[in-house]
């Protein structure tokens, strides 16, 4: 295995100075997903075409022509990503035979960047879920240790990753579902300030919460593939037009000066012993590298959970109509069609995208709207003032990612309120629309990975990667491949 | 909820439920709803809704037709069709 050990930015340098082919990159890739994903299963469509393009990327290479950022890197994208002429399924038995007429923003940026994207990710259903054991495709494994969850709803992308399957991954992240997965596998993961990048042909969840962001082997790989995807899309009504930094270019790590705020409601008496020394740990290292600290409060932070899940399941519930049995997916016929549309769709999604759309049906139903859809919006917006009250007197805030390391396969699905409240420190990062990113800071005795959340005010992931790079050098954050995986 | 405003949901949400799922949702909304109660205790006066985190600017584009694909593409998808439209069950009686 030639490139195992590489990160992106490695593999990329290898190919742009000629010493590797982008096919050589990708079949090694392939054969890693071929050897090991049947244990795991991240992978849920392997991009056919996918050597053909490296072998196409080869000669534009030979013939000189100018290439990217991501020129000859191998890429996974979750399965919620639309991509042209490939299945994309949302891990939902209502979309398992579609194929997409046209591909996202993210997937043709990544592909406009010289990445070449060899497959697509397991994920939680509609990305509803903590754990991926909410998906058609049955639930992925943890690299790192077997029986265990590697998170989500992120979770394929996430293990896949962690594997070395591909040299960086996309996620989408609604409540966390990039940071709690990176959390539990080890990864740099970020969720960009909402707005950032275009959510045009991503599978909606909740379109005020939504938004996609890598998850990579180190901090430059992480900030390569955000600059690639980053910036405004007429496509997308809600993208920014806030000027995209090259992120990777401008990572510096001085940062003698920031002031770090670390919010008391995050780490009350119940937080994980483990998960606490690690927070602890790595704002120690910042603070020995010129950086302040300062105690900062979020008095709505035990709001979060519920004000999320009524706020995501309304919005799921409006935007999940569309599956329909009319234009495309799967269809239960019927001769009335108001039965075709309720057969269809009580076949067509699992337990738990349903739960979710009558919560959020209910939510904002006749009668019910006030007291459920905009009371939590009115908490939203004290959320979103929590926060801006915080970032004036600090520059980032600091926190656990998760609530314990990555726990077993079945453990926590019968039980709801226990997996919706694994949310607990990522959902109001949502809410107030912020840049968020778990950083892999620790392993846990049992040598579980264990991150901690920096969360930044809207648009400055510049500071993010910046901590991240500090951690990564003095933590010594190398990538590691899982035992069994080499 | 009890099971008479679940099969209310679920007609609105036009998911077919049978009298086993609605009890499985009788139970497991209330407890989320229970679980929930908890947000009344905030105190929200003249507190706008927050619908999206961001200030969006509105953007003015050109009124022009840009062809991104074709009738035939889209048309693929559809699980019964007849020559390039979607096919329904009947709407009107017949």
């Amino acid at each position: 295995m030639k490139f195992l050990n590489h990160n992106l930015t490695t593999v990329r340098d290898q190919f742009l100075s000629g010493n590797a082919k982008a096919a050589e990159i990708v079949a090694e890739a392939l054969e890693r997903i071929k050897k090991y994903d049947k244990k795991i299963n991240s992978v849920v469509t392997i991009n056919e075409k996918a050597l053909q393009e490296a072998e196409a990327l080869d000669k534009k290479r030979a013939s000189g022509e100018k290439l990217g950022r991501l020129a000859g890197v191998p890429v996974l994208v979750k399965d919620m990503f639309c991509t042209k002429g490939i299945r994309t399924t949302a891990a939902s038995k209502i979309l398992e035979n579609f194929i997409p007429p046209y591909s996202a923003t993210v997937v043709e940026r990544l592909e406009d960047a010289g990445a070449i994207v060899i497959g697509k990710t397991n994920c939680d259903e509609f990305a509803m879920g903590s754990s991926n054991e909410h998906s058609v495709f049955g639930p992925v494994q943890n690299p790192w240790k077997e029986g265990h969850v590697p998170g989500g709803s992120s979770g394929g992308a996430a293990a896949a990753q962690a594997a070395a399957f591909c040299f960086g991954s996309m996620g989408t992240d609604t409540g966390g579902s990039i940071r709690q997965p990176a959390s539990l596998c080890g990864l740099f993961g970020i969720k960009p300030t909402y707005g950032r990048v275009s959510r045009y042909g991503t599978i909606a969840y909740a379109s005020s919460l939504d938004q996609a962001g890598p998850l990579a082997s180190s901090t430059k790989d992480a900030a390569e593939i955000l600059t690639a995807i980053s910036g405004y899309d007429k496509k997308d009504s809600t993208s920014s037009q806030e000027k995209v930094p090259d992120f990777a270019q401008n990572i510096s790590e001085d940062i003698s000066g920031l002031t770090i705020g670390m919010p008391k409601e995050y780490f009350g008496s119940d937080l994980n012993k483990e998960i606490k020394e690690t927070v602890i740990k790595a704002i120690e290292v910042l603070k020995a590298r010129g950086a302040k600290v300062k105690d900062v409060s979020l008095p709505h932070t035990k709001y979060a959970v519920p004000v999320y899940y009524l706020v995501a399941t309304s919005e799921a519930s409006s935007n999940l109509a569309r599956y329909d049995g009319i234009r495309y997916g799967r269809r239960v016929p019927s001769m009335d069609l108001n039965e075709l549309y309720c057969k269809t769709r009580a076949e067509g999604f699992g337990t738990e995208v349903k739960k979710r759309i009558m919560l959020g049906t209910f939510a904002l139903s006749s009668g019910y709207y006030d007291a459920y859809y905009k009371k939590a919006s009115q908490v939203r917006h004290l959320i979103l003032k929590d926060f801006m009250k915080a970032f004036s007197e600090c520059d980032v805030i600091m926190s656990p990612v998760t609530t314990s390391t990555a726990f077993k396969i079945g453990e926590r699905v019968k039980d709801v309120i226990s997996m919706y409240y694994n949310d607990i420190f990522t959902t109001s990062v949502n809410l107030a629309g912020l840049p968020g990113m778990s950083i892999p800071s620790g392993l846990s005795q049992e040598g579980l990975p264990i991150g901690v959340q920096v969360i930044a005010p809207h648009f400055q992931e510049q500071r993010i990667f910046n901590i991240s790079q500090v951690l990564e050098t003095s933590l010594k954050l190398t990538k590691r491949i899982p035992d069994g995986l080499q | 909820m009890d099971k008479k405003s679940v099969e209310r949901i679920a007609s609105l949400s036009r998911l077919h439920a049978s009298e086993k799922e609605i009890e499985y949702y009788s139970e497991t909304l209330t407890m989320i709803l229970k679980h929930f109660e908890e947000l009344g205790a905030v105190s929200t006066d003249g507190v706008e809704p927050l619908v999206t985190p961001t200030q969006v600017i509105p953007h003015a584009d050109h009124d022009e037709v840009i062809v991104v694909t074709t009738p035939e593409e889209i048309i693929r998808n559809a699980p019964e069709k007849s020559g390039n439209l979607f096919k329904v069950p009947p709407v009107v009686g017949g």
